[in-house]
């Protein structure tokens, strides 16, 4: 399991105003890794993801990215992001684009793929997330579960080696969170680095390769599925499982 | 009625001509205007920010006709006082910049708040795609926002012609101001008014039906 790191954090802080959200957390995440974040809402897992590819801004502490420093002010974020792929809980896909747009104008503007370098691969991913048929559709055409596909697809179309995953599944109808994990699965067993903040339990017991649990701003504990799911050993994560278990 | 339109028909076809030459003009430089300080207002920058709210608050809180006369007037005597002798601007030259500059005020709300209402994953989205804050602007948000700005871009078009009418004041020869004439020439202020009204009507009309149909179309694609 013990491949290089990927992600790196070391003592990192954020605080809105004067609410700290996330107190003193340290992590390492290795390659191939599935690390699932769990906790209460309120806890931070969301801000710590979010921290990750900074769309927030850290207050304090280090986030180190593939070896760049992406809480130094000199690092370029940007090109840092490219290989970091963000799948949010409320789908983001851009409204005003079909499918096929959705996923190629990063890649295309961002010159890292000829125009039909880019079709051709979104053509193929979106057969692997099974939406061949949907390439020209527009974002309100689509149900939620095929709308996080494609978020999926979009983010994969980067070509990133870091996936995070900002509860994915919560903003879904139930029959169609089983599509989506399914995906994220598939996703995980060939590979991917991956960071997921969700409450499916089940997805976390099956796919993670660690869980973290975190609440109040602190990771209170980690440790494989077995250890921190079935045999919790924290009065917080006892509590918490058994409300959601 | 029949009597204004045979004998000043003409003279008020080319008056509306003129008001419509300035509605335009003006426009176009307050889509300009307006596209610089309403992207000042949405910007994260307090600096921007503050210029933004100065110019919006400054314009919106004088009444048109006080800008058009400390323009009209002012202006070159600001000018006269640098040292530079006999500038003068013109009825149209001066009631475009004032037209402009209230009409811009107005349209940096409408694109401020046409940017506000897109909601902001889509601009987190782009941002995680790598794209930068320019680019994410330029091609995700402000196609978006154009969406929801057209009535209010439309609206605000109307709102420029008729006000063009009060720039009759600094002796611009649109026309509510050759309207005046023709009645003072005529002495039939009943017949007169009502002409001059029905010409505002019917190109107002005309101009919202027009609006109506575009807002259809590009809303036809969501």
């Amino acid at each position: 399991m013990e491949g290089k790191s990927k992600i790196h954090v070391t003592n990192l802080r954020k605080n809105f105003g004067k609410l700290e959200v996330l107190k003193d957390i340290s992590l390492d995440v290795h390659e191939g890794e599935v690390v699932v974040l769990l906790g209460p809402s309120g806890s931070g897992k969301s801000t710590l993801l979010r921290c990750l590819n900074q769309l927030e801004t850290a207050t304090g502490g280090q986030i180190v990215i593939d070896g760049y420093d992406v809480t130094d002010r000199h690092t370029n974020i940007n090109k840092v992001r490219e290989n970091i792929g963000m799948v949010f809980q409320h789908f983001n896909l851009f409204n005003h684009l079909t499918v096929m747009d959705n996923m190629t104008l990063a890649p295309v503007h961002l010159k890292l793929m000829s125009k039909s370098e880019a079709k051709d691969m979104a053509e193929q991913l979106l057969k692997r997330v099974g939406l061949e048929d949907k390439a020209d559709a527009y974002p309100s055409q689509l149900s939620g579960g095929q709308k996080q596909r494609v978020a999926i697809a979009r983010a994969l179309e980067m070509k990133p080696d870091i996936m995070l995953f900002d509860e994915p599944t919560s903003a879904l109808d139930p029959e169609m969170v089983g599509e989506v994990l399914a995906v994220m699965k598939k996703l995980a067993n060939e590979g991917m680095t991956m960071v997921v903040v969700t409450h499916e339990i089940g997805f976390a017991r099956e796919v993670a390769s660690r869980v973290i649990f975190m609440e109040g701003g602190y990771i209170v504990e980690e440790g494989t599925p077995d250890e921190v799911i079935l045999h919790p050993r924290e009065p917080r994560t006892i509590d918490f499982l058994s409300k959601v278990l | 009625m029949i009597f204004i339109i045979q004998v000043y028909g003409g003279m008020l076809l080319a008056a509306m001509g003129r008001t419509l030459l300035m509605t335009l003009l003006s426009l176009v430089f307050a889509m300009v205007i307006g596209m610089i300080f309403g992207l000042m207002n949405v910007v994260h920058n307090r600096f921007f920010n503050c210029i933004g709210t100065i110019y919006v608050d400054a314009v919106r809180g004088v009444p048109l006709i006080v800008l058009a006369y400390f323009i009209y007037f002012g202006m070159p005597s600001a000018i006269k006082g640098l040292g530079i002798a006999g500038f003068r601007l013109n009825g149209l030259q001066a009631g475009t910049i004032a037209l402009s500059l209230n009409c811009g005020a107005y349209m940096a709300e409408i694109i401020r708040a046409g940017i506000e209402s897109v909601d902001r994953g889509q601009m987190e989205a782009g941002r995680s795609l790598g794209l930068s804050y320019s680019s994410c602007m330029a091609l995700i948000v402000v196609p978006q926002a154009v969406r929801t700005m057209i009535p209010s871009i439309i609206n605000q078009f109307i709102i420029t012609l008729k006000d063009t009418s009060i720039l009759s004041v600094i002796g611009f020869p649109e026309l509510t101001n050759v309207g005046k004439t023709a009645i003072g020439n005529t002495l039939r202020p009943l017949e007169g008014w009502a002409v001059v009204g029905l010409m505002y009507m019917i190109v107002i009309v005309t101009l919202s039906k027009l609006a109506k149909r575009v807002e259809r179309r590009v809303n036809r694609g969501r």
